[in-house]
């Protein structure tokens, strides 16, 4: 079960929380590979971002593959809100966490029309899971 | 741009008549009747609503362009070739209610003040992955799941709660094109008390 697989120590947070933006963790908290149960309860959760989100593309909302690391806003091709180019957020485990739980919480005015993810648990995996995809080699090779 | 919206809400009369020529004076003709009743009927509404319509018309226009794209998605589909007679007529009847559902939320839009985002000019779709019947059905069935998560996303966000209403009714039209979809695909059509 995904979650014992959690609490057994799979997902490592390093720190306590930083304050959303302040980019204390522009590098990314260190996320270990995800075994294969967790990996696709993660991939059923991000079922739930495909009606607006592919890792590969552009859709409504912007391709999450080169997600780790980067800029909220800044991709190329892409045309954000004000709100969301002006975040200062930098994505990794963190940041994500904190938009995934109530993202017109943390950035109102986006336009993510989305209510978030509010289990825990569902969205630590759901987190795992985007920033292994968004770097992974066959999905993400043009990054 | 809040007198405009009052004024629109406050001039519609509860009849249905007088309702649905309202919504076709705008240029949204053949709604049904319980979408129209519950985009469009509410008086009420319009001293309520003030505080978050940029909040609101924002969360419409990112609907309206995953309906958009599901459109496009299920045209693609039926020029594929790759459909059978059966499966394309569904096809095409649930192609119709993503376009009425964009028509809906374009003339919500519209009353609401908001500007109507142009449709973009192409849609990505993973065109090389779809050889076989199977792999449309698949892909039209994804693209329903998110559309399902994506509205029930929506519903508590939005401030005015009649949108709400709207968008639960249309999130469980995408559920039933959902669940035809995995029936057609050998899955179990209903996999589970909720949706999430
Ligand atoms: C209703 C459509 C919709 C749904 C559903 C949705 N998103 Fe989004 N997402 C967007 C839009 C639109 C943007 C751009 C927001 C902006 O510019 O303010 C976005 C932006 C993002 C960003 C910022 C990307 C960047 O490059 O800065 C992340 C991360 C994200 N979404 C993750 C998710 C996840 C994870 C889910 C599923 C739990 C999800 N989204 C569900 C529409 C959606």
């Amino acid at each position: 079960m995904y979650v014992w697989t959690l609490l057994s120590g799979l997902f490592i947070v390093p720190q306590a929380f930083a304050s959303i933006g302040n980019g204390a963790f522009a590098d990314g908290a260190e996320v270990v590979e995800l075994d294969a149960d967790s990996y696709s309860a993660g991939e059923k959760l991000y079922g739930r971002c495909k009606g607006c989100h592919a890792f590969e593309y552009n859709r409504v909302g912007p391709k999450h593959c080169g997600l780790k690391g980067r800029r909220a806003g800044s991709l190329d091709g892409y045309r954000f809100s004000e709100a969301m180019k002006q975040s200062g957020i930098v994505w990794n485990v963190e940041t994500l966490d904190r938009f995934l739980k109530s993202p017109t919480k943390v950035i109102p005015r986006t336009s993510m029309g989305y209510g978030g993810v509010k289990d825990d648990a569902e969205r630590r995996l759901l987190v795992a899971y985007m920033l292994q995809e968004s770097t992974s080699q066959e999905r993400c090779a043009d990054e | 741009m809040t007198d405009f919206s009052k004024n629109m809400i406050n001039h519609i009369d509860t009849s249905q008549a007088s309702r649905r020529k309202f919504l076709i004076g705008s240029g949204a003709a053949g709604l049904s009747a319980a979408a129209v009743a519950l985009i469009g009927g509410k008086e009420a509404l319009a001293s309520k609503y003030k505080a978050n319509e940029h909040g609101d018309v924002t969360i419409l226009s990112t609907a309206l362009g995953a309906e958009r794209e599901a459109i496009a998605a299920y045209q693609l589909g039926a020029e594929s070739g790759l459909l059978s007679k059966g499966v394309l007529d569904v096809a095409v009847a649930f192609q119709g209610h993503h376009k009425e559902h964009a028509d809906v939320l374009a003339a919500t839009i519209t009353s609401l003040g908001g500007v109507v985002p142009a449709a973009p000019t192409q849609y990505n779709f993973p065109v090389s992955q779809l050889k076989k019947e199977r792999d449309v059905l698949a892909f039209a069935a994804g693209l329903e799941q998110g559309a399902v998560s994506a509205y029930l996303g929506a519903v508590p966000l939005f401030d005015n709660r009649d949108l709400s209403a709207a968008a639960a009714s249309i999130l469980g039209d995408e559920a039933m094109h959902w669940a035809v979809l995995r029936q057609a695909l050998g899955l179990n059509p209903v996999p589970g008390a909720f949706v999430s």
